[in-house]
């Protein structure tokens, strides 16, 4: 990551303060939000800035997660760019509205506060709320704190409206350790957001001259063929994503690597790969083992869908051990990401040794001591001691 | 009142897959006569979407969207809350849902969007079971009726629950206008339609749609059948607005509940017994909707803001 801002308006934020401001900065036509811990400083702080006349746009009460979906898919369907936010068990009520959403290619974006889900019944967070929606067709970034939230927000428009991409696209944020903690984040000025993103003139809304019908019935015949141009704007996305944050770099001064970002990668022998907050810990053990002359790297998997295979792949010759953090488990096999960054290492035809650990669950920290833990583990693999492939980091029993 | 030589000769719906006799195509053609062609439609899983749209044959000359089975009055809100944000005011938004999609898992979503007070035209077309799945009962389904999961038998007449009522819903959430029609009266529905078209805010329209396939009876009685089921108080014509309710048919005399049941597949199996409860039951519908609503007068909604 790059961090050279071109202009400073520092504001002291939580990452929800953070996505709010990313909003409104963004300009939608329509907000329609359900209120869910720890999203619910969103809802308030875009509540405020409409209710004192700091945003113009239309905010609807939607009175479930479910329907604040249904009415982003209608306002986009008139050619309005909308916002929404939720988390967990919210996420999880507007699962099928999430298909529907990217089936008929409406580019809505998303803030989702990730947090567990019951049983048993936590608010604090973990991954497994949006890794269960991997198949969605939603593209899915993961940050690793405010400032990038706020970034995120407004690539996140530039990325879906793109028209080579036409899909909606999903920031998460770790629920409180991003949510609600406190940073110092630069809040752009709105001209410089205008001119980074213009106005959404829809290439996906309706139009009384030719009308059209949308989100129809795709028989047998001919449902395939929209899956496979879904499968192909998450193709293009790929270039988008690294177009976006080149162009955002440019206008802004903060660069955060597109699909993923190394760090300190170059001639590492293990590589520890997570996403969202725990890199933010990562980076100072990541030194510390550095300054020790280990030759330690960390992977910053910042998209999950569309997923960085290359990435991967091209790490795959260069390194002998990687370990995988995952926030969420799949019940009866790994992580969610273990199993995609094996696939990937495995297609390379060279694979280095894996360990999944499972960590941060509901809520519980990833401490640093954790993290050197990993990398211990990680140099056992490389010097032919054994261990465990997937692991449940700091289990009380 | 609608003139029917000054209705428009364009169709904005045509050409749609609806078993013989079904009154959904009136009920679409009829209501879009009346809007027009700036006019959106929502369809969520049901008959109408099953049989309008397709891909690639598409049956509206409006702009259309097919959505989630419980989502009709939320995607209504989008839209109404899109078009309002872009300084759009000239345009309807219209969400014809059927009887399950609207009183059973799209309660919810209507409620919200009632509540609200968006400004939306909402038709639940009612043909009183999951048609388009396969004649399976929900909560307006009658009380007697054969379905396919809620069949007669030897210990069961049928459908065991009276009809959900959904026009005294929409009252008590102080609609500024709801209705309920019949596909078997169409100028009754139009003129209801033109209505719609003049009032800002929520509207509601519950119009009995009789089904040939799942009701059991032949196709060109469509419009009999409807006719009946109003004439023998089975099914009454009313609306809601300014905080009245008012009946625009008011038989004068209530005919004999099996004139309406015998003609129907659905209601074959009924015993006298169970004849006299349905009767019982309307003429108790009967006795609560002269003593509450045609003599009361609820207070309207008036938003301040």
């Amino acid at each position: 990551m790059i961090n050279k801002p071109k202009s400073s308006n520092l504001d002291f934020l939580n990452g929800d303060e953070a996505v709010a401001y990313g909003a409104k900065l963004c300009r939608p036509h329509v907000i329609a939000v359900y209120p869910i811990t720890p999203q619910t400083i969103v809802v308030e702080r875009l509540s405020e800035f409409i209710a004192n006349k700091l945003m113009d746009c239309e905010y609807v009460y939607v009175e479930s997660e479910h329907s604040a979906m249904c009415a982003a898919m209608g306002a986009s369907l008139v050619g309005a760019r909308a916002f929404t936010a939720t988390s967990s068990q919210g996420l999880a009520y507007m699962h099928e509205m999430l298909h529907y959403v990217s089936g008929s290619r409406f580019p809505i974006v998303m803030m989702n506060a990730n947090r567990t889900l019951a049983a048993p019944w936590n608010i604090f967070g973990d991954q497994r709320d949006s890794l269960a929606q991997r198949d969605t067709g939603w593209i899915q970034v993961y940050v690793e704190n405010g400032q990038e939230a706020l970034d995120m927000i407004i690539q996140a428009y530039a990325i879906a409206e793109n028209d080579r991409v036409y899909t909606p696209v999903m920031v998460n944020l770790d629920g409180f350790v991003n949510t609600h903690t406190y940073e110092l984040v630069d809040v752009p000025a709105q001209h410089e957001v205008d001119e980074f993103l213009p106005p959404f003139r829809s290439k996906n809304a309706i139009d009384f001259n030719h009308p059209r019908s949308f989100c129809m019935t795709a028989s047998t015949e001919w449902n395939t063929e929209f899956r496979y141009q879904q499968q192909q704007a998450m193709n293009h996305a790929q270039e988008v994503i690294e177009e976006v944050d080149q162009k955002f770099g440019d206008k802004f001064g903060r660069y955060y690597g597109g699909l993923v970002e190394e760090v300190r990668c170059e001639d590492a022998e293990v590589v520890l790969v997570g996403m969202g907050s725990v890199i933010g810990t990562s980076r100072i053990v990541v030194d510390k083992l550095r300054d020790m002359s280990l030759k330690v790297g960390l992977v910053k998997l910042r998209f999950y869908r569309p997923f960085p295979a290359e990435c991967f792949k091209g790490l795959s010759p260069r390194v002998k051990a990687i370990g995988i953090i995952d926030r969420d488990i799949s019940f009866g096999y790994e992580g969610a990401a273990a199993s995609d960054i094996k696939a990937a290492l495995s297609s390379s035809g060279v694979g280095p040794k894996v360990i999944n650990f499972i960590a941060g669950i509901a809520g519980r920290d990833i401490t640093k001591e954790n993290i050197e833990e990993m990398y211990y583990k990680l140099f056992n693999l490389t010097q032919g001691k054994d261990e465990q492939e997937l692991q449940f980091i700091g289990l009380r029993w | 009142m609608v003139k029917v030589k000054n209705l428009t000769d364009k169709e904005y719906l045509y050409g749609h897959k609806a078993c013989p006799g079904c009154g959904l195509g009136t009920i679409g053609r009829l209501a879009l006569k009346i809007l027009g062609e700036r006019t959106i439609v929502a369809l969520p899983a049901s008959c109408m979407s099953t049989v309008t749209t397709q891909y690639p044959q598409m049956n509206y000359a409006v702009p259309s969207l097919t959505m989630a089975f419980a989502g009709t009055g939320a995607v209504l809100t989008g839209m109404s809350a899109g078009l309002k944000a872009q300084g759009v005011t000239d345009v309807h938004v219209l969400g014809l849902a059927g009887d399950g999609g609207t009183a059973d898992i799209g309660l919810q979503a209507l409620s919200g969007a009632v509540e609200r007070g968006d400004d939306f035209i909402y038709i639940c077309y009612d043909n009183e079971a999951y048609m388009n799945t396969g004649v399976q009962r929900s909560s307006l389904t009658p009380i007697g009726a054969n379905t396919t999961n809620s069949p007669a038998g030897t210990a069961s007449y049928g459908e065991k629950k009276p009809k959900k009522n959904l026009f005294e819903i929409m009252i008590a959430h102080r609609i500024p206008y709801a209705a309920t029609a019949s596909s078997a009266y169409p100028y009754d529905f139009m003129n209801k339609m033109e209505k719609t078209k003049r009032i800002r805010g929520p509207k509601f329209i519950h119009i009995m749609c009789p089904c040939p396939t799942g009701w059991g009876f032949a196709s060109d009685l469509a419009v009999k059948i409807g006719k009946l089921a109003v004439e023998t108080g089975m099914w009454y014509l009313a609306e809601y607005e300014n905080g009245k309710v008012k009946m625009n048919v008011m038989p004068k005399t209530i005919k004999p509940v099996e004139e309406y049941l015998m003609k129907q597949r659905r209601f074959k199996h009924l015993t006298a017994e169970n004849i006299k409860l349905i009767q019982e039951h309307r003429d108790s519908e009967w006795r609560l909707i002269r003593e509450r609503w045609l003599s009361f007068t609820a207070g309207s909604r008036k938003d301040t803001g």
